[in-house]
């Protein structure tokens, strides 16, 4: 156990420095100046070369890497080109936005889910399971800004219940954060939900049809007992998997739907980062969504060892 | 006689629409008696696990009992209600299941799951449930029941896995113990030991148990009484020694004739050596990782033997002894580390690819599984002509040979524009056989050919590879597990243990004086040893 997890450990930690190296070879190695692009194709020379020297785009590469990387470590991120602050004071406002956004939205996917997708394989074949798999289906192919749209006019606009954009902060009044988060992460959440439904169903399904479930039922136990008492953790296996996988999805879908919102989140700063030009934001905050993507998977794998006690399944 | 435990009367349980028969079980009626162990006897899709699942209520979706009555402590079992089921299951019924290896929750311990028939049937308290749990682990004979309790199912070997299983069926002593096909994953010396302690069992404490089995061996080895059945119906009742000894149904005959005598076959006389091994060693790595070293496994080692040209020679051996390891490494599906091996005097073991490309055209080999080894989207013709064609055989002359070769194995030559699906196991298994003869091999390697297939239908292909050998001398490398099947069909044996040869000789020589204590604990094993099929009585 604690070997597997260290291994997995690594994994990690080569999964982000193969990551960082990407960003840093797209951003700053390939052609393309950032400093022009910073500054736009009517810069003066003078003015390009000032940019290029604070942002020490005249180093090596090597140093520039090493350089980016030994900030990282110690939590320097280095200066907006457009705000002209600290890229980290900029994340640390930006963060407590997303990260509850991303957190709410996962946790209301699996509690719609997972009880959808057991009601739906209890009911196999019968009208239940129809009902299921036709919402699952409706929610797959509608995408999540739109079902913001609808509940912005739904909630906000139609019945009043909630703010229709914008984002109180915790510190002033944490009630009002967590419900002006509440509609974006449900429209967030309904997508994910589905395809997370559609896979607890399944993974229920088979896990039924296990030889071990027949065992269970030749001691006697019922029904309820054995969905409760031996399928559920087995079938937990494969929906963990995929919800570790929906987070990734869940964290673009924040960037999208942050806009749709209008909450001052990651998203909304990675999107005017990139309409600006801002190299500096670009960069950092790529790396840090996917340190986000990549820890939560790492958990997901310390899930599974709790889960299953087979080495082998851990492969 | 006193009244019987269970009473099975007329029971007849439909089939879905579509499917081959009407009837999965059709008017059975059986008796099962306090104290007795009866065995119901028959070949796959007889009927006999779906009615052992009809006295258990645990018939599959779409199966549905319409006629007939089991009668059980004064109720019909067919006509009580779920929930009343479930109280008979476990406690007056309990079960064990074919696949060991799968029949445990690999998520939950041991302990929780033994104990767990107490508590759903609301019996006793945690500290009893527990010390009963650790007294029935101890009495079906598992090391350090204590220990087991946390242990999960993944550490335990098949043959502990069936003791947990049998722990778990007789955890509230029911009166009913059904065993369904209960050692038939497990290798021949845990077999037995299963087989002793189901008999210790059931005489101890008066059980009465079904035994559903397909192996007239182990009819011989538990029996008191026997059901024979065929395509859903009961052909055959009586006391297991008339009906082992003097069947009085022609298919309890043929079924009978059908089991491979233990009478060693001569030995033909040898030709030259065609096939020499000498030092083949093959590891393989368990587990591990990147940064962990796994487990080094010798799967192959000291296992020197030489095959003469028109000989068959058997490589028996339990589950995990090297013996398809080293048959795979001597047609180089899988590389040795070391050693040689010498086809007509020419070591293959340096060759390369298109050096061994020749080479390959001359060894060919027969697999267990008639089901999986046939590529499912190609025509029968084709999959048997394509060894020819890819050594240079132009596709019109190899699909003309490959007519003449289905018809050499007994089948229709039109077989050739049919899909393997549209075959019985048997029957694709004489594919897979002119399959692997249509290179015209000198040597042929059958890896467990007869494994997957009923008796009847084992019988037919043992005769076929007979009659080929006899007709064509052909030279057979014949890996089994079955003693029996050895002793039908190979001149010679080497015995196989954890990747070594323990003992060979001639099969006569082998089977009446073993030399290796290993493999008089095989020979021991071997489920009805003393009953002879069709002859005197022992």
């Amino acid at each position: 156990m604690i070997g597997f997890l260290a291994r997995r450990l690594v994994s990690v930690l080569v999964t982000l420095a193969l990551a960082s190296v990407v960003v840093f070879t797209v951003l700053e190695v390939l052609p393309g100046d950032p400093a022009q692009m910073a500054l736009g194709t009517e810069a003066q020379e003078d003015t390009l070369a000032a940019l290029r020297r604070e942002m020490g785009l005249d180093r090596p590469v090597l140093e520039r890497y090493l350089g980016w990387i030994g900030g990282l470590l110690v939590l320097d991120f280095g200066r907006s080109l457009t705000y002209g602050v600290p890229v980290v004071s900029l994340v640390a406002d930006r963060i407590q936005v997303t990260a509850p956004l991303a957190g709410l939205a996962m946790l209301m996917s699996v509690v719609i889910a997972v009880p959808l997708g057991i009601f739906a394989a209890r009911n196999h074949q019968r009208v239940g399971d129809y009902g299921v798999m036709g919402f699952a289906q409706v929610g797959i192919a509608i995408p999540s800004f739109w079902f913001g749209i609808i509940l912005i006019l739904l909630f906000a606009v139609w019945l009043g219940w909630f703010q229709a954009g914008g984002f109180t902060p915790w510190r002033e009044d944490p009630v009002a954060a967590l419900k002006s988060l509440f509609l974006p992460s449900l429209a967030l959440a309904l997508t994910e939900a589905a395809i997370l439904a559609r896979v607890t169903r399944a993974a229920v399904l088979d896990t039924l049809r296990e030889d071990w479930v027949r065992t269970a039922r030749a001691k006697g136990v019922s029904e309820n007992g054995i969905l409760y008492g031996h399928v559920l953790r087995n079938a937990l296996i494969p929906v963990l998997t995929i919800g570790g996988l929906i987070f990734a999805f869940l964290l673009a879908g924040a960037l999208v739907i942050e806009n749709v919102f209008y909450l001052p989140g990651i998203g909304r700063l990675v999107y005017q980062g990139v309409t600006q030009r801002d190299v500096v934001v670009v960069k950092n905050v790529v790396l840090l969504v996917s340190a986000m993507v990549v820890t939560v998977n790492f958990l997901v794998d310390v899930l599974y060892a709790l889960v299953d006690p087979r080495p082998k399944a851990r492969a | 006689m006193t009244a019987p435990l269970l009473s099975v009367r007329g029971l007849t349980v439909r089939l879905p629409r579509g499917a081959d028969r009407a009837h999965a079980v059709e008017d059975v009626s059986m008796d099962l008696h306090a104290g007795e162990i009866l065995c119901v006897v028959g070949e796959s899709g007889s009927g006999k696990s779906i009615t052992a699942a009809a006295m258990m209520g645990l018939l599959p979706r779409g199966l549905d009992p319409v006629a007939g009555t089991i009668g059980f402590e004064g109720e019909d079992l067919l006509r009580l209600s779920p929930s009343r089921m479930r109280t008979l299951r476990g406690r007056r019924l309990g079960m064990v299941f074919q696949e060991p290896m799968s029949a445990l929750n690999p998520v939950l311990p041991i302990g929780d799951q033994v104990e767990e028939v107490m508590r759903v049937h609301g019996v006793g308290t945690t500290a009893e449930r527990r010390a009963r749990t650790v007294e029935m682990l101890a009495a079906v004979g598992l090391p350090d029941p204590e220990a087991l309790v946390d242990t999960h199912p993944h550490r335990l070997s098949g043959g502990q896995r069936q003791r947990v299983m049998i722990a778990i069926a007789l955890m509230l002593e029911p009166a009913v113990l059904i065993c369904d096909e209960p050692t038939t994953a497990l290798d021949v010396t845990t077999q037995m030991q299963i087989l002793r302690l189901v008999k210790d069992i059931q005489a101890q404490r008066g059980t009465g148990v079904m035994f559903i089995t397909h192996d007239f061996g182990v009819v011989a080895e538990v029996a008191h009484r026997v059901v024979v059945m065929r395509h859903g119906r009961v052909v055959e009742t009586g006391p297991a020694r008339d009906v082992l000894d003097r069947p009085s149904h022609d298919y309890t005959k043929a079924l009978i004739a059908a089991v491979p005598r233990l009478v060693p076959r001569a030995a033909e006389a040898a030709g030259p050596i065609l096939l020499e091994t000498k030092g083949i060693a093959k590891t393989f790595r368990r587990g591990g990782g990147l940064l962990r070293p796994g487990k080094i496994v010798k799967a192959v080692h000291d296992a020197d033997f030489v095959l003469h040209r028109g000989e068959t020679l058997g490589l028996v051996g339990e589950s995990g002894s090297g013996k398809s390891t080293l048959a795979r490494c001597v047609i180089r599906l899988i590389d040795p580390e070391a050693g040689e091996i010498r086809l007509d005097g020419t070591d293959l073991r340096p060759l390369g690819k298109s050096a061994l490309h020749p080479v390959r055209k001359r060894v060919q080999m027969v697999f267990q599984d008639p089901f999986s080894s046939l590529d499912p989207r190609r025509k029968v013709g084709d999959i048997v002509a394509e060894g020819p064609r890819a050594h240079g055989t132009p596709k019109r002359a190899a699909l003309e040979r490959a007519r003449e070769l289905l018809r050499l194995v007994g089948l229709d030559p039109s077989a050739a524009a049919r899909y393997p699906h549209e075959f019985s196991g048997g029957q694709r298994q004489r594919i897979g056989i002119a399959r692997a003869l249509a290179l015209e091999p000198e040597l042929l390697v059958a890896d467990e050919p007869v494994s997957a297939l009923d008796v009847s239908v084992q019988a037919q292909i043992l005769d076929l590879l007979a009659d080929l050998r006899a007709r064509l001398g052909l030279t057979m490398l014949f890996i089994t597990h079955d003693l029996r099947v050895a002793a039908q069909v190979c001149d010679r044996v080497a015995v196989m243990r954890h990747g070594a040869i323990v003992e060979q000789g001639s099969t006569g020589q082998v089977f009446g004086a073993p030399a290796h204590p290993y493999t008089r604990a095989l020979l021991d094993a071997i489920p009805g040893r003393g009953w002879v099929p069709g002859g005197v009585a022992g």
